[in-house]
């Protein structure tokens, strides 16, 4: 059992849910779940299908019952032994998979709807920044089968929004759509998380969508908790179970110190290091950036080089290697200042360079991702 | 030919009966309804097969036990008696309940099978969004289950105009009081006066004509919503 908050201000969600649902085609299934997240930013809830994260969402929104339960919201309870607080007394915002706008209401009947049953007065300015994040201005006389799948969704999203809920709870909201919609829809999701400091619940099982938009991630499998941390731990833990070789690699979170526009570079630093990078669009510095590092794009050698058109080199340590059973190659761990970086080398060069935990080695970075 | 006074008086009792029964069984059956659709219970079968009852049943032996029932020495009847009612056997009360019950079925499969087409979905999205119980039924369920509440309000109406075996057992034939348009065209054969027979059967002809049309003309308007009867 949780405790219960002892700081009624704590900036905190606690949850704790345990049920069990039986259906005649699935058989049963079992939600086991205990966390503890910051209320900020977006956690996304991850794992394969079928291992509960809609279910685990639905308990928070409390359209799912769930008995023992425990779940708080900055301090305030919404659910244990003795209170269930019901969805529509839940500070809360949901967005569904598929879009799920009232049939019988236009666009804007869709927005009124949230906008009456708010618990805030609406203020304009939310108003106009809420539409303009979306880009719906121009739907709103439209009737709902006018729309697409993805302007679809941008209105669901919107109307939850219009809510002015404490929480956003978001079930897949692009699985629905196709690729395209998909990178259509996925900025307005970063213009989302950028603009508005709502903090959300993101299911998802997408890991280039957890990279874009995540800060944390909850790793759920057959209903329980396997895994919880920021996306940058996750990501540079070798078992991290959902990559497939080619994607193998760590996320970085960093800042970024210069922007060089002579020869359209930037400086980055990270809990390590620093970087130069190609800039992407119109970064600015001291904001921050997500990057992401293949462990195919680092290389390693024993000295430093001189003359080289590779920009980025690193002192590092060497803190395991990990064979590749069914490929001649390893995977390297090293460390360099706090970050655990990722390589990927042949076993020839393996052997060749001796390379064994504490040894010290350069490593080179080839390129890195822009993700957010 | 004409209507006689008679006959204009059935034709008003036959639309005060049936208004009555159809405003009073859009209330009552549709919590019967919301439950038939939303229930898991194991009671949804035999309670659903109840209310269909009257769709097999001859109107005969429905009118046959509910006078029994209701009948000085039944139980209704002893509880209407206490209540100082009187009895409720062939009195325009007791033809109202008889109706309800025989047209119940046509109000509430309509309404049923609506709001079991509209899902849980746009409840919860509705509730998701701050909407109370009440408020998730007047705002998202009745307009989204329109046609099936029009299906059933036509049927229903329809239906109990179109009733004579119960009316028969339960109301007898009492002027402005249980003598409704089909007892009065009844009696008027076995007057032998088949003049006023054929006029009034013309005009409950026309009557049911028009309303199955604008029946199916709504159905087809709306086509893939509500309950396609006779289709």
């Amino acid at each position: 059992m949780v405790d219960e908050p002892s700081d009624i201000e704590q900036q905190i969600i606690n949850a704790r849910f345990q049920l069990m649902l039986t259906n005649k085609i699935n058989g049963s299934f079992a939600l086991d779940v205990e966390f503890s997240v910051p209320s900020e930013g977006v956690t996304a809830i991850f794992g394969e299908s079928g291992s509960g994260k809609t279910t685990l969402l639905r308990c928070i929104a409390g359209l799912q019952k769930s008995n023992p339960a425990f779940l708080s919201f900055n301090g305030e309870v919404w659910q244990d032994r003795a209170i269930f607080k019901a969805t529509h007394r839940r500070s809360i915002g949901y967005v569904f998979q598929e879009p799920s706008l009232f049939e019988h209401l236009t666009v804007m009947g869709n927005l009124s709807y949230a906008i009456k049953r708010a618990s805030n007065k609406l203020n304009n300015t939310f108003y106009s920044q809420v539409i303009d994040v979306m880009g719906i201005n121009d739907l709103l006389g439209q009737g709902t089968n006018q729309l697409s799948g993805g302007e679809k969704q941008r209105v669901a999203i919107a109307r939850a929004l219009l809510l002015q809920p404490k929480l956003l709870l978001m079930d897949e909201p692009l699985a629905s759509l196709d690729v395209k919609r998909k990178l259509e829809i996925l900025p307005y999701l970063e213009k989302l998380r950028a603009s508005f400091g709502i903090p959300v619940f993101y299911v998802t099982h997408s890991v280039d969508e957890i990279m874009r938009l995540a800060d944390r991630v909850i790793i759920l499998e057959a209903g329980k908790l396997v895994n919880q941390g920021n996306v940058s731990e996750l990501f540079s833990n070798i078992n991290f179970p959902v990559q497939s070789r080619d994607d193998i690699g760590i996320v970085l979170d960093c800042n970024i110190l210069e922007v060089d526009e002579q020869w359209q570079l930037m400086k980055v630093a990270f809990n390590g290091g620093q970087l130069w990078l190609p800039k992407r669009r119109d970064e600015l510095s001291n904001s921050q950036c997500r990057l992401r590092i293949l462990a195919s794009d680092i290389s390693v050698t024993l000295e430093a080089q001189r003359d080289t058109s590779i920009l980025n080199q690193l002192p590092a340590e060497v803190i395991e290697t990990v064979p590749e059973e069914t490929w001649a190659t390893t995977l390297l761990k090293v460390k360099t200042g706090d970050t655990i970086l990722l390589a990927r080398i042949t076993n020839k060069s393996l052997s060749q360079l001796a390379l064994s935990s504490g040894k010290k080695v350069w490593i080179q970075v080839k390129s890195a991702a822009i993700i957010r | 030919m004409s209507l006689s006074p008679d006959d204009l008086d059935a034709i008003w009792l036959t639309l005060r009966l049936a208004t009555t029964v159809t405003l009073l069984l859009l209330i009552l059956a549709t919590p019967i309804a919301w439950w038939l659709a939303k229930t898991d219970s194991w009671l949804k079968v035999p309670i659903g097969a109840l209310v269909a009852l009257p769709l097999v049943l001859p109107p005969t032996v429905l009118g046959f036990y509910l006078l029994v029932l209701m009948g000085p020495n039944g139980s209704i009847g002893e509880f209407t008696k206490a209540l100082g009612l009187g009895t409720l056997p062939f009195t325009f009360s007791g033809l109202v309940i008889a109706s309800m019950i025989y047209s119940l079925p046509f109000v509430v499969q309509p309404i049923q099978n609506a709001i079991q087409s509209i899902g849980d979905r746009p409840i919860e999205v509705a509730a998701t969004l701050g909407a109370g119980p009440v408020d998730r039924f007047f705002s998202v369920v009745l307009p989204l289950a329109k046609p099936g509440f029009v299906t059933a309000t036509i049927l229903g109406f329809a239906h109990t105009v179109g009733e004579f075996g119960i009316v028969l057992m339960i109301g007898g034939s009492i002027p402005k009081e249980t003598r409704v348009v089909s007892i009065q065209i009844y009696d008027h054969v076995e007057a032998l006066q088949y003049g006023n027979a054929h006029f009034l059967a013309a005009i409950m002809l026309g009557f049911s004509f028009i309303v199955l049309l604008g029946l199916y003309g709504f159905q087809r308007k709306r086509s893939g919503e509500g309950l396609h009867y006779g289709r």
